[in-house]
This record gives structure tokens, sequence and C-alpha cells, in this order.
């Protein structure tokens, strides 16, 4: 090659690789920004700037009721200028914006996500917010504080509530003779006894006995067996605890017993989930735990289904359920902390709660249906809500009964640095045993393995090992 | 000989030419026609730098690092290479990725060149069919997943409907870790139309006077296609294959949206994790992408040295008329 030619090559190669260090370099993003917070807090001081809310969606009478009393608390009709990120959070959406140093102001996120954001230094903590904006942190549910709770600090205000109760059909429970009592859990035995009187996985359609819900209700079924997932420091895995093996292999044998997961699965999903068409009006289930919202969707779809209601419970006949829900936090980088503060304050006080139960009695009312009331982790605004639900006639109020009963019987899985990989170990080991792969012994002691590395190494980055 | 002689003054006048003092006026003239074309080519130049050659250094250098993208990377050397070869998952997701792509790949491509011979006998009706064969490329993957769900469900899909009416009892596509993946290749046939019409104006692109030349010798039908139009159409069958072998070995959104994504616990299945999609996992959803990062680099040299290997094959496979690739 003659020189002209490789002074050439040399020229636009350095032209190419210029641009791309150095525009490429203006996208390396300004993350890891100090978690300190020294915004001086105060509910009563006036709010200028701009307040990006990321994951939330004013969807509903209960979001929008509450937002514009927020908005307005915010003054956001004089400075402040509200842009809501709608939808569910995008974790990826969210890095992106960390990575390139435009967080939002504030993120509505899953309680169980706070734990590994606040651990990479992503979240700050509340605590100076707490204080100054007078978040009273006794009206909220201990459970759903401690989902948000990270070496001592708050890093989330929680904001709704989510739990499980039994919900089954009355008339096949009376047809082969059963009742609430076989399939609440209380007693395993009965519950697999009852699965197989109900089930008849070769009628056409086929009927699932009892649906134990793996692999999301694990904790719930270990719990109830007197176990834990993990310690309550969030530091050690308990996945080979001999009472979850226990525990996985009896709600995996619900599924055995009925012909194996993969049938269940297909009649399961065969079902119209959330029309009328849905599993108890059609007589294709007998019973299963079930988030509380789907109370709501049976009365809406199917008012006249054989229904029954009873909260999940332990191996001492007490209600138990497995809280989850979401909460408010300030990512790190947040340009307008003082406003997500007091959103996060408002949105979540008493008094927005009354105005979105306010809103939805008489969005009900209008549609002539019950109001069977809204789970929030405000213990406080709970009970003013329930006192307004309004009577469905049975077995509606029997619901509404069990969802307040198991609502007041919670546990939730500590915050810890490595949440996500935590719940997908566990959930791949159980899914390895539903489809055959592993017996829940060796899943189980597999998941131990993996899930206490990942621990281990989030935990040693965290303590600066 | 005559080669010879021709080449001859050619070196000459290069030699020569390196030789000779440039004149400044000549060298200011290709300055600026050198400074004209990268103002031409800028466009590209900064999105090729900033979109892929930056990425593409950068990538390399989290590889060795530990980054969770809030916090900047810390050095840890060759660590997460080493950590590959430790981590069984890469070599299941590997092992699904591999077997995913070589069934795939021979399946889509006989599939996409049986349509494109129908079509190309099809008369008039072709051009109703080519766009019928199309449409479902335009459907989007998320959806593809979605319908993968509905199409293979084991109790009530429709792929089990259609072999029960031959008495044929169908499996558990979605569930069960032995058919889970044939059904994802049976599925990934619902996008042949592109392939199917670059085989088409191949196969339309082969000379009359050939085919016809090989049938008054005696040639019948299946012996014209097979080894007069294959051959002539080897070059579009390999393109196929490489971009086919490229875009199988990075299989995501179809099998993330049916088996992984959105909450979708109760579908993730082992037999589906892929090699993306793990890698994905590691990136942005458990914020390891320094080893996503080397994992991206694991899967590009697999793909580099598969590439290479096809484009050797090649060399003895495909026919390119006039002998130039």
């Amino acid at each position: 090659m003659d020189s002209a030619r490789t002074a050439t090559t040399m020229t636009a190669s350095a032209v190419v690789l210029g641009i791309a260090l150095g525009l490429g370099g203006c996208a390396v993003g300004t993350g890891g920004s100090a978690t300190q917070d020294d915004t001086d807090y105060d509910s009563s001081a006036a709010l200028t700037g701009k307040l990006t809310v990321m994951g939330f969606g004013a969807s509903d009478e209960v979001a929008t009721s509450r937002l514009d009393p927020t908005k307005e608390e915010l003054g956001s009709d004089v400075d402040v200028d509200v842009e809501l990120i709608e939808g569910d959070l995008d974790i990826q959406q969210f890095l992106s914006s960390v990575a390139s140093g435009q967080p939002p102001e504030l993120l509505y996120a899953n309680r169980d996500q706070i734990g590994s954001l606040a651990a990479r230094g992503a979240l700050l903590p509340l605590d100076a917010c707490i204080a100054g904006e007078g978040i009273d942190t006794g009206q909220y549910r201990d459970t759903a504080i401690a989902q948000v709770t990270f070496g001592d600090e708050i890093y989330g205000i929680p904001e709704f509530n989510g739990i499980q109760i039994t919900m089954a059909n009355g008339d096949l429970l009376d047809a082969t003779g059963l009742t609430l009592d076989d399939v609440n859990g209380s007693d395993p035995a009965a519950v697999t006894a009852a699965s197989a009187a109900l089930a008849k996985p070769d009628a056409n359609p086929p009927v699932i006995g009892y649906d134990s819900k793996l692999p999301e209700f694990l904790p719930l079924w270990a719990k109830a067996n007197g176990a834990d997932l993990i310690s309550e420091d969030g530091r050690t895995a308990e996945l080979d605890d001999p009472a979850v093996v226990d525990a996985l292999e009896w709600a995996v044998g619900i599924y055995d017993a009925q012909g194996g997961f993969s049938s269940v699965k297909a009649v399961r999903d065969s079902a119209d989930f959330f029309g009328s068409g849905n599993q108890f009006a059609t007589n294709a289930l007998g019973a299963m735990p079930m988030e509380q919202w789907y109370l709501n969707v049976l009365n809406d779809v199917s008012p006249d289904a054989p229904l029954v209601f009873d909260t999940v419970r332990d191996r001492q006949g007490q209600p138990l359920a497995y809280a989850s829900g979401s909460a408010w936090a300030i990512p790190a980088g947040s340009e307008n902390t003082a406003a997500a503060c007091r959103w996060a304050r408002v949105m979540t006080s008493v008094d927005a709660w009354q105005a979105a139960a306010d809103a939805r009695l008489a969005a009900r009312q209008d549609e002539g249906k019950p109001f069977t009331g809204i789970l929030t982790a405000n213990v406080e605004a709970d009970e003013a809500i329930r006192a307004m639900v309004t009577s469905g006639g049975e077995p509606w109020d029997s619901g509404v009964t069990a969802m307040y009963e198991a609502n007041d019987h919670t546990f939730s899985l500590p915050a810890n640095p490595a949440d996500a990989e935590f719940k997908s170990v566990w959930q791949d080991a159980v899914n390895r045993v539903l489809n055959g792969q592993q017996e829940p012994q060796e899943a189980l002691g597999q998941a131990q393995d993996e899930a206490q590395k990942a621990l281990d190494k989030a935990w040693a980055t965290l303590d600066g090992e | 000989m005559a080669s010879d002689t021709a080449v001859r003054p050619a070196r000459s006048r290069r030699s020569s030419r390196e030789t000779a003092p440039v004149r400044p006026s000549l060298r200011r003239a290709r300055r600026r026609n050198l400074l004209a074309a990268l103002a031409f080519l800028s466009p590209w130049i900064v999105g090729f730098a900033v979109f892929t050659l930056w990425p593409l250094i950068y990538s390399g250098y989290l590889s060795l690092t530990d980054y969770d993208v809030i916090n900047d990377p810390s050095f840890v050397g060759l660590d997460n290479y080493a950590q590959l070869f430790a981590d069984p998952k890469v070599a299941l997701a590997l092992g699904n990725t591999l077997f995913y792509a070589v069934l795939q790949i021979p399946a889509y491509v006989i599939v996409s060149l049986v349509l494109a011979v129908l079509l190309d006998r099809a008369g008039r009706a072709s051009g109703f069919f080519r766009t019928v064969f199309f449409l479902p490329k335009m459907t989007p993957p998320v959806a593809v997943g979605v319908l993968f769900l509905l199409l293979f469900n084991g109790q009530n899909g429709l792929v089990n409907g259609a072999l029960g009416l031959v008495g044929i009892d169908g499996p558990a596509w979605t569930t069960d870790p032995a058919w889970v993946k044939p059904g994802l290749i049976l599925m990934s046939l619902w996008t042949v139309g592109s392939s199917v019409i670059i085989l088409l104006a191949a196969l339309r692109s082969v000379p009359e006077d050939v085919l016809e030349a090989a049938r008054l010798d005696g040639a019948n039908g299946l012996q014209v296609t097979w080894r007069v139009t294959v051959p002539l159409i080897s070059p579009a069958l390999f393109f196929i294959v490489i971009i086919n072998t490229i875009n199988a070995l990075q299989t995501f959104d179809e099998v993330y949206t049916a088996f992984f994504g959105g909450g979708n616990t109760t579908y993730s299945n082992d037999a589906a994790l892929f090699y993306v999609i793990y890698l994905f996992q590691q990136a942005f959803e458990f914020l390891h992408m320094g080893y996503a990062s080397a994992l991206a680099w694991l899967l590009f040299v697999i793909i580099m040295a598969i590439t290479a290997v096809q484009f050797v094959v090649s060399r003895k496979v495909v026919y390119y008329e006039g002998g130039d690739r």
C-alpha cells in the first residue's frame, strides 16, 4: 500500500475512532450519583421545578382521585410540572435514565425491587424526607415497611398492598361433601384428598380439583409450613429447609395427582380468566388461593358464580397471606427530591386513600355493584375504607371479610441486594420440579447453592469485602 | 502470458508513482477529495461510530469489569470470562440455542425453498400468495410469542386440535421440556416470508435456456431442480443460511415473551432458556452488565467462528456465475 493510501486509511480510521470515543463518551452515564441527600424537607415549603414520575399510570379512579389533590398540594398549577411516564416500571428504561444521568425525580416500583436498587445506591434513603414531611411510618403495615427497609434505612413509602385468599366453587364442594376447611390449607392432607375428589382430568371439559398456584405461591406454602425462604436479615437462603422441601412436595403432589402440571396448566390457560367464562363460573376449578383483586373481577363478570371464600390458613388454622405491593422511591440524582417526597406523602396519606375510596364507591354505585374495598399499606386508611364497604350479599361479603382478615395476618420476604436473582432462583427450581426435570429435594438443594452464592456476592460487594 | 504483460506496466506505473515526488497542488487536491468524501460519508460514519463501534469497544471494556449500570465499573480482569466456563447456565443456554439452530435452520431453508418453488410455478396467483406468505413477517415478535402460547396450548391449542383430527394426541408444547424447542422451531416457520421472496427472486433469475438445455439432455423435473436450479440459486441459499444462522443464535423476542416476559413465572422453563435470554437476564434483571458483556463477546466469537466455517464450506458448495464472489 502506498504512503498516501496509508495516510488516507489512517486518517479515516482516526476520524471514526475519534467520533466513536468522543460522542460515545458523552453517552457514558453519570450513574452512581452520591446517595447523600442534602434536601431541606419541609411539609409547608413552597415547591418549584419539574417532577417526572416513572412507573405510575393514572388509569382508574383510585389513581386519578389521588392524583388531583396531590398535584394541588405540590402546587402543580403554579410551579411544579408533573410528567408521568406511565406503565409498569420498566427497569431497563430506569437504568437507561440513570446511565444517561437523567433519572426521574420519582419512581413507582414493586416493593421487592427496592432492595436491589437501594443496595446499588440507585435510591435515596428517605429518613430525612420522612422526618421533614412528617410522614408517620407508624401508620404503615410492618410487613410493607420491612420490604422497603434496607440496612436500617427506609427507601420507599409503601402504597398498595396485595394478599391472597382462598376462593372455591361452593357447588363443587357441596357435591363432593367438602367444606372450605378442606381447601383452605390448614390441613395439607385434607387439601390433597379434596383435590382428588374434585378433580376430573378426563372429563370434557376437564375439572381442576385444587390449584396450588406454583411457582409463585411457594413462599406462602413454606410459611404455612412454618418456614421462610430467606433469613430475616436477608443474608442467608433457607431454600433447602426441610419444611420448604416438604411444602413444595405437597404443592407439586397436588398437580401430580391430577395428571401433572402440564395438564393442569393447559386447563388453567384455556379458561376465560377475566371474563364470564372464568373457571369458577364454568365449574372448571374446585379451589385455589388467589390475590384479592380477583374477587372484584369475579364480582364484576360472574356475580352469580357459586363462590365461597376463606383466608389461606397455616397448619395451626391461622389466617396467612404473603404481602406484596408497590412503593414510592426517590432515585439518587433526582433533581426535585422535595417535590418527590411531598408526592409520596400525599399519595399514601389517609386523606388521599379516603378520596380514592369515595371515587371507587361512587363508580361502583353508578354500576349498581358493591364496593368491596381497597387494600393499602396504610393501616389507618384501610380502617377508614373498610367502614365504607357496601354489602354485595353473599358470597361477596364473606370474601371481603376474608380479605381484611388476611390483610391483618401477612408476612413478607426481607429486602436484600440480590432480590431479583433470589426470586429467579427459587422460581426456576420450582419450575424444574413442575416440568419433571428434578425432585423437590434436588431442585431446592441446587437453588440453595445458587441463591446463597448470589446473596454472598451481593452482600460482599455491599459490605466492601 | 498475455495477462503477465498486461500487469507489468501497471506495476511499473505504481512503482514510478511511489518514487516520484507528489506535487503540492496534487496533495491539496487529494486532501480536498478526502475531506469531501468524509463529509458525504459523515452521516453513516457518525451513526456507525456511535451506535456500533463505540458500543463494541465499550462492551469489550465492560466485560473486564464488575458493572451494575448504576455505579462506576470496577476492573476485574478476566474474572467474568472465567465465570462463563464455570456457570452451568451458560452451557444450558448454549446447548438450547445450538439445538434450536441446528434443527431450525435446515427446516427454515427447506420450507422457504419449497414455498418459493411452488410460488414460481403458481402463475398469476403468485403475487397473491407472495403477499400472504409475507404477511406473518409483519407480525410483531411479541405477538408471535403470545400466539405460540395460544396455538400450541396442549389442551385446546389449534395445533393439537389439528393433530387430533388425524388421531394424534399432541404433546404439551408449552410446558414439556422435551417439546418446547420443537414447538418453537415450528413457530419460527411462521416468518419464512422474507426468505421465500429472496429465493423466488433468485429462481426467476435462473436463465430459461439453461433449464431448457438440461431438459433437452433428458433431465427430469427433480433433476433439473436439484442439479441446475439449486446450484444456480446457491448464493441466495447461502445468504439465507448465513442470516438465519445469526438470527437463530440470537433468538430472543418471541421466546422471551412466551416464557419469561411480564412476570410469566409459570411458563419459565429451562428448555427455553436461550443464550440471549440469559444474557438479557444477567444484564437487565440481575444488573450484572460486566458479566453480560462477557457473554455477548462469547456469542460474538461463536457466531464469527460458525460464519467463517460456513464461508469455507461455501467455496465448495456455492456456485457464483462468472466465478466472482
